[in-house]
């Protein structure tokens, strides 16, 4: 009896084991077969090649990603721009004026914004901003525009990194202890002077940690901006041009193109890139955010 | 600091009320209880039975898989470990750079292994890659309530002679609410994703019978009827959009009803 718990506990404990093990490994083997798949197109053409041309003609096996990287980041620095003064407004707001019953009341909504599907986003976009850029705001700027652009990815993005914002950064305010904040106040300094020598500069690292974070989950959403970006293989020159993703590129070309193997190797790199991109700005903003946390354990 | 906070619950609303306004005329009771009828994608007759069907195997295929794989890494992670291990912090850090690895990645890779193990678009493809997508979303939610667990019970049980395994056994029924809140919040990310089934699943208009099936889904019904030129069927996008954000908001609703139910009972 007692030899049978014992044997049932052992082999509960190697198999959680071996779980544990293959959750790391699992991180590894993602990248390795992303990069095996992408090896013959790096073969191919130099690394160099891949990155900075702007010639995209898979027919004739030139393979220059420059348009869509550029796109991603444009897309992405938009994104983060709108996105950014509204969160930390409204973070600064929740974790130092709000009421008790403001808070209870903003915590489903930041839940339920970042529930939201990618799918519904892009419906959303396509009905209200795309028409609102192409008949109201672009007029007045350029000659034409369609509204499919930029500027129309830039904010159905920042809608949706707004919730993963405004969720770290309200844990990142909670971290500063409570005697530093009361310290200024009872020195005198009224509230927003606090929130801006304090609270604002005890959290800087976490901010931009939190940023990163949302810019990489900004590089790698697909559907959403696939459905507002119009999808045009140019190097944008203006935010009313329409561009053309990372992430938009594989879900429109990928699966179809399984005839031309070097184009495949083509898309595998694309996904290659944006894993590679997540991986390491996830890995930074994680670890400085980790920091933050353990700083002001007690 | 007011307006900011004001204009993101108008946002919120906007979305909503917009989705609703367009998606109501065209919804009715054959859109969830139809398969698409023959010119279904020219505006006749029919309904988005095959993506809400299934959605719901790929749901619940990929959760099995991946509360089977959640549950006992957590518990070994909090349970097994000792608190400031390297190995722990080395899993959670990656489980939080899995949580950040965007869908579409996870699409392509999830095709590459398919190609590889002789798998076409099916039901099965579907299942395994959104169960690599929600497994880091249910895993970081669970170890977050866990981690919240007081040490007491653990010790309890330990000094009356159970073994880890037992123990965890117990832990594990005081812990079903913080499970149910995980599992809803992997079901609300899970289905609303069409970059991860985009390539795995394949679309078809009847439901699937096998495994080895292609299987519709609901994001991707919506974003294929809205490429559609005829109205009426991109009246029907809006619909289905209706259908899977009521679909999103009960999950979400009910997973905060259960974790509100879990702090109640907390020891």
């Amino acid at each position: 009896m007692r030899l049978l718990r014992a044997v049932k506990d052992k082999t509960a404990r190697y198999i959680m084991l071996g779980i544990a093990i293959f959750t790391i490994l699992f991180l590894i083997v993602i990248g390795v077969s992303l990069f095996f798949k992408a090896l013959p197109i790096m073969k191919e053409k130099s690394l160099w090649i891949l990155l900075t041309s702007a010639n995209w003609k898979p027919f004739k096996g030139d393979y220059g990603f420059l348009p869509f990287i550029f796109s991603t980041f444009y897309v992405s620095l938009i994104a983060i721009i709108i996105a950014l003064p509204f969160s930390i407004l409204t973070s600064i707001y929740l974790n130092s004026y709000a009421s008790k019953n403001v808070k209870r009341l903003f915590e489903p909504i930041v839940d339920l914004l970042s529930g939201i599907p990618p799918v519904i986003y892009g419906v959303w976009g396509t009905l209200t901003i795309v028409p609102l850029i192409a008949n109201k705001i672009a007029p007045r700027f350029v000659a034409f525009s369609s509204g499919y652009t930029v500027l129309a990815g830039g904010i159905v993005l920042a809608v949706m990194i707004i919730p993963l914002l405004i969720s770290i950064m309200v844990e990142v305010f909670r971290s500063i202890p409570k005697e530093m904040t009361d310290a200024s106040l009872s020195m005198g300094a009224t509230k927003w002077q606090t929130v801006k020598k304090v609270i604002l500069r005890k959290s800087v690292s976490g901010i931009i940690a939190a940023t990163v974070l949302a810019l990489s989950r900004a590089f790698g959403e697909t559907m959403a901006v696939l459905m507002v970006c119009g999808n045009i293989t140019q190097i944008p020159h203006s935010i009313f041009d329409a561009c053309y993703p990372l992430p938009a590129l594989i879900a429109n070309n990928y699966g179809e193109m399984l005839s031309m193997p070097s184009y495949e190797s083509a898309l595998m790199f694309s996904a290659f890139l944006l894993f590679i991109i997540v991986v390491l700005f996830n890995g930074l903003s994680r670890f400085t955010l980790n920091q933050i946390e353990r700083r002001y354990q007690f | 600091m007011i307006c900011a906070a004001m204009i993101i619950l108008g946002v919120l609303v906007y979305i909503i009320a917009t989705v609703f306004y367009r998606g109501l005329p065209a919804l009715n009771l054959d859109m969830i209880t139809k398969l698409p009828g023959g010119g279904f994608y020219l505006g006749k007759e029919g309904g988005v039975l095959n993506a809400i069907v299934g959605s719901l195997y790929i749901m619940i295929g990929s959760l099995i898989i991946s509360i089977l794989i959640s549950v006992p890494l957590v518990m070994f992670v909090n349970f097994y470990l000792p608190p400031k291990s390297v190995f722990a912090f080395l899993i959670r850090f990656s489980l939080d750079i899995l949580f950040g690895i965007p869908s579409i990645v996870y699409g392509a890779f999830g095709f590459a292994l398919m190609i590889y193990l002789g798998i076409r678009a099916s039901l099965l493809g579907g299942i395994l890659t959104v169960a690599m997508l929600i497994m880091p979303i249910m895993m970081r939610s669970f170890d977050e309530i866990t981690r919240l667990l007081s040490r007491d019970l653990p010790d309890a049980l330990l000094s009356l002679g159970a073994t880890k395994y037992e123990m965890v056994k117990v832990i594990l029924r005081q812990l079903m609410p913080g499970l149910v809140t995980a599992i809803l919040l992997a079901i609300g990310r899970g289905i609303g994703d069409a970059a991860t089934v985009l390539f795995t699943a394949g679309y078809t208009d009847n439901i699937p019978a096998s495994l080895n099936q292609p299987a519709a889904t609901l994001p991707l019904s919506i974003f294929f009827q809205l490429g559609s030129p005829v109205e009426e069927v991109q009246n029907r996008a809006y619909a289905s959009a209706i259908i899977l954000t009521v679909i999103i908001l009960i999950l979400s609703f009910s997973a905060r009803y259960f974790s509100s139910k879990f702090s109640k009972n907390k020891i």
